[in-house]
């Protein structure tokens, strides 16, 4: 039976690890090679590298750290931050990752996703969202959350995967690093209407948390990052908790 | 030395990493008397099977992998070509292992392509020695072969499909071992002990 996943999401700037409370104040925690072969020997099911580098110079790091990846890390990774091309894309294909994410630059042009999916299959393409509760609706956010669309979540979700999207990373980010959970009834919409798989992000605090996301929110894998490198919930202890509730957990 | 053979369908950087990784030495080759000459070989394969398979063709190496006596790994699309045929694309194949390869079409819910952590059980090959009913290993398809007297290990998804099949010297694997941990790593091992 197909296991749910366990992601750790790596935030990535200047070829270190780092990760900020609700997107600010960073704080470093460790080289990404180190850290993603400990969460791989950890019983990690995937691995996300997100590269926040503002500078040219940073993503030039960026790319030579998933050739370093790719070299040591026996588990599947994604990479993303930054793609803006089906170029860019083809780099980081090349330099190893098994995927990637596109987030605000499909927002802005979504023919992207086509292409990217296009040419190397639907199966290397995750569409990234990150979407806001305004006056009831679920507004699609850009720029780490810092702008509003003119999309709404479910819309989106549903045209990323028509135009080619291989799985959708939804992150709510009123619960971002707040550790409350997931708005769980949004992810069960989202699962329920989509046929690919749907990724939850942000906002997990506890186990119950997680838990409740990959059942009453049917997500198919939970991402993240706090409670992974401060060591609050070490993989191993959330994997075999998981599995005692009866979901489908690879031990 | 281990070949990887390079047919110019794509990206073989995961397959040279996992071999590095284990200390093998390898070569990425699309040259018979290199294949032929080799201890090991692996097929790899990303894509469509239509393509591969034409891409494969036109390398004018089927006869090549055909004749090959030395022990010989398909992964994935790669293990697809060693079938005797696939939907995708209405491709003819090489007829290696007696399976056909279909569409998955697991009802119940259940997503295509189908992609994460899934279990093989009934392992019945030398590539799962010391390994138990139920381990692990990583997929991504939408297309897998069919059960036949060839197969050595199933998962179910839906229903049963050959996770792995082998004949004689050839071996193949829809998972990719090279993706999947520790379980990945062993099952290489294994293949490379052969």
């Amino acid at each position: 039976m197909l296991a749910k996943r366990i992601i750790p999401c790596l935030d990535i700037k200047d070829g270190t690890t780092v990760k900020g409370i609700n997107f600010l104040g960073l704080r470093n925690v460790g080289d990404p090679v180190e850290l993603g072969q400990k969460y791989a020997a950890e019983g990690a099911d995937e691995l996300v590298y997100l590269d926040i580098s503002a500078t040219n110079e940073g993503r030039k790091t960026f790319a030579e750290l998933v050739t370093r990846i790719a070299e040591g890390i026996d588990i599947p990774f994604t990479v993303g931050g930054g793609i803006s091309s089906v170029d860019d894309a083809g780099r980081l294909l090349l330099a190893g990752a098994d995927k990637v994410t596109v987030n605000s630059a499909a927002v802005r042009r979504p023919e992207l996703v086509d292409e990217i999916a296009g040419r190397y299959g639907s199966q290397f393409i995750v569409v990234a969202i990150d979407a806001k509760t305004i006056d009831g609706q679920w507004v699609v956010t850009t720029h780490g959350g810092k702008r509003l669309s003119e999309r709404e979540l479910f819309s989106w979700a549903k045209e990323a995967q028509e135009r080619g999207a291989g799985e959708i990373l939804f992150t709510s980010m009123d619960h971002d690093g707040t550790k409350s959970g997931y708005p769980c009834e949004t992810y069960a919409r989202l699962c329920d209407m989509l046929s690919i798989p749907v990724v939850a992000s942000g906002g997990a605090g506890s186990v119950e948390d997680i838990a409740e996301v990959l059942t009453v929110g049917k997500a198919d894998a939970a991402l993240a990052a706090s409670i992974f490198h401060y060591g609050e919930i070490p993989i191993p202890v959330l994997k075999r908790e998981l599995d005692k509730k009866g979901i489908n957990i690879r031990l | 030395m281990i070949a990887v053979i390079d047919y110019k369908t794509g990206n073989l950087c995961s397959v040279e990493n996992a071999l590095g990784r284990l200390g093998g030495e390898y070569v990425v080759t699309g040259d018979a008397g290199v294949i032929r000459s080799a201890s090991h070989v692996i097929l790899p394969g990303v894509g469509e099977a239509g393509q591969a398979m034409a891409s494969l063709r036109g390398s004018g190496l089927v006869d090549v992998i055909l004749g090959l006596t030395q022990p010989v790994l398909g992964i994935c699309i790669g293990m697809q070509l060693m079938c005797r045929g696939s939907e995708e694309g209405d491709t003819q194949c090489m007829g290696i292992f007696d399976a056909d390869v279909v569409k998955m079409e697991p009802g119940q819910g259940l997503k295509v392509p189908h992609m994460g952590w899934d279990t093989i059980e009934k392992l019945d090959s030398p590539l799962f020695r010391d390994m138990e009913d139920g381990v692990y290993v990583y997929y991504v398809h939408s297309y897998a072969p069919q059960l036949s007297a060839h197969t050595v290990a199933v998962t179910d998804y839906g229903t049963l499909f050959s996770a792995a099949l082998q004949r004689g010297n050839f071996f193949g694997t829809q998972f990719h071992p090279e993706k999947s941990g520790a379980v990945g790593e062993q099952i290489l091992k294994n293949f490379l002990c052969k």
